[in-house]
């Protein structure tokens, strides 16, 4: 564990210096950007097993090849857009300090590298992310990419899902 | 570049564990009156292995508590000492030190530096009181003849008034640039003067601030610091008067630090000093044979220790768990294949039928090959109840022999760990309750030392473990008498074991004095709610006079369990099997409103709590009404309730998976399973519904 930590560590600060790699997705007309490295993999959205008096926007737990992974609708945590399921729905699967994690958005769009010039501060306003969870905003041509700290974001109390903050 | 060492500080953690519990067992069996030398060798090599891995890693603290400890087990398996149960006593107290001290470097729970402190008197009393012991028990000297040790760690050396120490250290032959060598490094402790004997070897004199210890250590990298002769003194030395190592017999008994001036008295080394006469044995014949067989001894089993060491690997469990995580799913896919497969033409796909059930074969034993990788043998919980008697036994006066069987009987890991402290608890009170003092025992004409059996066997698809001693058996009138006294419905009728399941009702103990190892009746509800939460049972046998066994069936993995599947709305939950009695369609007229507490069915002439599972996790019911759906009365905790669901979809053996790895603890769920189609479906937590229909009413949400 105090490995896997320290070795996403040095990979972030050795990327930081020549430029990340983000994983750029949309949700409702807004695009973002999230650290590549957090991503295992992207998914289809299946049928969920709902679990009891948890909110709305925790969808339930899947099977992932025999773990059992939360599953949290964007969407419906930052009422951007309408939270439809169908066969273009998709699940960014996360890993974030050992724990996996699903994380349904609108749509993927591609990987991009943003040099650290590219990244600009967050304005106090203008997301509907807390700016706490923000790293930036991410220019890259005509796009800009709301660049979220996903660590944090889904560590964080306001998402319930990780034992210490939620009880 | 500095390395962290705090990433190897696990694996020392772990190795260190597993030696200190080696060395317990070890001291443990260990033959008093004639120990076995390889037993010894082993005890000292594991503490040794302690100390270089916590000089290391710079945990000064055990490394000071080790090394006495090293020293004194050293001069022990040299013969040099005899061993007492006092030894042994110090050692075990001095293995609990030192995992106390492990602990709080791990965890960082506090030490009780009193404790450490005393383990380090008592060892260090042990240490020096022997220069008194020793020369009775050596042959061939006269009484005022006292034997030096070669090796004296303890014996109080002289210090000049500078505070510093006159060493004279006696090389063995060694090639000469190792003498240089040597002499270089000695000579950073303090001032060094080299001479060489008549037969060629070296003498240092070393004037320096330091202990012997850490010349022994600067010296054995070169050479085998048992052939290293080193005396101390407060003159300078004249190194003529010094005589071959072997013959180590000296007159001034009145000065036992003062080693220098050995006159030469060949034929009289004392067997007390074999160590010191093996190297020499040329020049000290008479010493020789026992000496040398001695040392031949140790060497072959270092050896030995080392071929075996390489056996087994360490694995962390994650590795582990994914490795079975991905052998279900292969399991999953091979029974999808065969399903295809099965719509095929078998004549037409003759082949390919024959390798899918190859498959199939192969992907059982890989499944099974996998899983006993976590199976772990109960010798794991039992090799700590020894000690545990042992002490417990000494304290209460008693006398107990403790017998293990079926050590090798094989338990999932997840439930090794958690049957430590049930057993723990039963076996203390078999040996606080159940055997009697050794008088009353004699009075009864049995056996002075009570005899204490833990057995481990499989059963079916059950591990059995019974904790039974041969005392003085469950009193029936007490325990019906205690269960009245505090109001628990019993009748005089009772059929026996009925009886014996009144002792794990909370609060209740029949012992008439409390001590501080058992009687306050908190535990035995602790035991049962434990193992019922581990899905097995307890059962009670026990003949008055003769005495008690308690059984516990374990299943074999925590990972499968019996469910029963239910159904509310269009989601299925799984109930383990263990808490159902019975379900059924209550008759309308059965079903009763309490104002305010909700419902209550009468079942079997007995009103229980009706728990509606659609309120508690809010879903959609097909149905509202008890009698048109199904109740499924559970017991948990001696409590019991009727849970109110839709319908039973069936019974299945579900491999248990956590829910807490990847999400928080939810609230009524105690984990999640797979089921055949690949879905997941929730395994509910009887216990909290229990526990929660209580206040259902008062706090309708969960929560």
């Amino acid at each position: 564990m105090s490995y896997t930590t320290q070795t996403q560590t040095s990979l972030q600060a050795a990327g930081e210096s020549a430029g990340n790699e983000f994983l750029a997705f949309t949700l409702g007309k807004e695009e973002y950007g999230i650290d590549i490295l957090r991503v295992q993999e992207i998914r289809g959205y299946e049928p969920v097993t709902r679990i009891a008096n948890s909110p709305d926007f925790i969808k339930g737990v899947v099977n992932l090849r025999g773990i059992i992974v939360p599953v949290v609708d964007m969407r419906i945590k930052f009422n951007l857009g309408t939270p439809t399921y169908d066969q273009f729905t998709v699940v960014i699967i996360l890993n974030i300090a050992g724990r996996v994690m699903g994380m349904v958005v609108d749509s993927v769009s591609d990987v991009t590298t943003l040099s650290p010039e590219q990244v600009k501060p967050a304005p106090e306003m203008g997301t509907t992310f807390d700016s706490d969870y923000l790293i930036g905003l991410g220019t890259l041509n005509e796009r800009m990419l709301i660049l979220v700290d996903i660590d944090k974001l889904m560590s964080s109390a306001e998402m319930g899902l990780i034992e210490k903050i939620a009880a | 570049m500095t390395i962290d060492m705090s990433q190897f500080y696990q694996v020392f953690f772990d190795e260190a564990d597993e030696l200190l519990a080696e060395m317990e067992k070890l001291l443990l069996a260990l033959d008093v009156s004639a120990p076995d030398s390889e037993d010894l060798n082993a005890i000292f090599r594991a503490a040794h292995s302690i100390k270089g891995g916590a000089a290391t890693f710079a945990f000064t603290d055990i490394t000071e508590v080790t090394h006495m400890l090293e020293s004194l087990l050293d001069r022990i398996r040299k013969g040099e000492m005899a061993l007492t149960p006092e030894h042994v006593d110090v050692f075990l107290v001095a293995k609990d030190v030192l995992t106390m001290q492990m602990d709080g470097h791990h965890h960082g729970s506090s030490v009780d530096q009193e404790a450490v402190d005393s383990v380090c008197q008592r060892l260090k009393a042990l240490s020096q009181g022997i220069t008194a012991n020793v020369p009775a028990a050596a042959p061939g000297t006269t009484p005022d003849a006292a034997a030096p040790e070669p090796v004296v760690p303890m014996a109080a050396p002289v210090a000049d008034a500078d505070g510093n120490y006159h060493f004279r250290i006696e090389l063995p032959e060694v090639p000469q640039k190792d003498v240089d060598a040597l002499a270089a490094e000695l000579g950073l402790l303090g001032s060094i003067n080299q001479e060489t004997l008549a037969d060629k070897r070296a003498v240092f004199t070393l004037v320096t601030s330091e202990g012997q210890d850490s010349i022994v250590a600067i010296c054995s990298f070169v050479l085998d610091p048992d052939d290293l002769r080193i005396t101390h003194g407060d003159a300078p030395v004249i190194p003529q008067a010094s005589t071959p190592a072997g013959a180590a017999a000296q007159p001034p008994a009145d000065d036992p630090g003062y080693g220098i001036f050995e006159p030469e008295k060949t034929g009289t080394a004392s067997p007390a000093a074999p160590a010191a006469a093996a190297p020499n044995a040329d020049q000290a014949p008479a010493s020789a044979p026992a000496g040398e067989a001695k040392n031949w001894g140790r060497r072959a089993t270092d050896k030995e220790g080392a071929s075996q060491e390489s056996s087994s690997i360490r694995v962390g469990v994650e590795k582990v768990d994914q490795l079975i995580n991905l052998v279900g799913e292969l399991v999953i896919t091979q029974a999808m294949i065969e399903q295809r497969i099965n719509a095929l033409d078998p004549i037409a796909h003759e082949r390919l039928l024959n390798s899918a059930s190859q498959l199939a074969r192969n992907t059982r034993d890989l499944q099974e090959a996998v899983m006993s990788i976590r199976m772990m043998p109960m010798d794991y919980v039992f090799s700590r109840f020894p000690r545990m008697v042992r002490d417990l036994a000494a304290k209460l006066g008693k006398k107990v022999e403790f017998v293990t069987r079926g050590a090798a009987t094989e338990l999932d890991k997840g439930l090794i760990e958690r049957i430590v402290d049930p057993l723990t608890h039963l076996v203390r009170n078999s040996v606080d309750h159940g055997i009697e003092m050794p008088e009353m025992r004699r009075a009864k004409n049995k056996d002075e030392a009570g005899k204490l059996t833990l057995s481990a066997a499989h059963q079916g698809g059950n591990i059995v473990i019974e904790v039974s001693d041969d005392g003085g058996g469950l009193n029936r009138d007490r325990i019906l008498a205690k269960a009245k006294q505090q109001g628990l419905s019993v009748s005089d009728t009772m059929p026996d074991a009925d009886v014996w399941q009144l002792i794990f009702a909370p609060g209740f103990s029949t012992a008439e004095v409390v001590t501080d190892v058992s009687g306050r009746g908190v535990g035995m509800d602790v035991v049962k709610r434990n193992i019922t939460a581990m899905g097995g049972t307890v059962e009670i046998r026990s003949v008055p006079g003769s005495g008690t066994t308690i059984a516990i069936s374990l299943p074999l993995t925590l990972a499968i369990l019996d469910g029963m599947s239910v159904k509310v709305g269009e989601e299925v939950y799984i109930l383990p099997l263990g808490y159902v009695i019975e379900s059924l369609q209550p008759a309308a007229a059965d079903v009763k409103e309490i104002a305010g507490q909700g419902q209550v069915v009468k079942i079997r002439e007995e009103y229980l709590p009706l728990i509606p599972l659609y309120q508690i996790f809010a879903i959609e019911p097909n149905f509202t009404d008890p009698s048109q759906g199904i109740v499924v009365i559970l017991e948990a905790d001696g409590k019991k309730a009727a849970l109110l669901v839709d319908g039973l979809v069936g019974q299945q053996q579900v491999v248990v998976k956590n829910l807490e790895s990847n999400f928080r603890k939810v609230a009524g769920i105690s984990g999640a399973t797979i089921l055949g189609d690949g879905g997941v479906s929730l395994i509910l937590d009887v216990s909290a519904l229990l526990r929660s229909s209580r206040q259902l009413n008062a706090d309708p949400v969960f929560f």
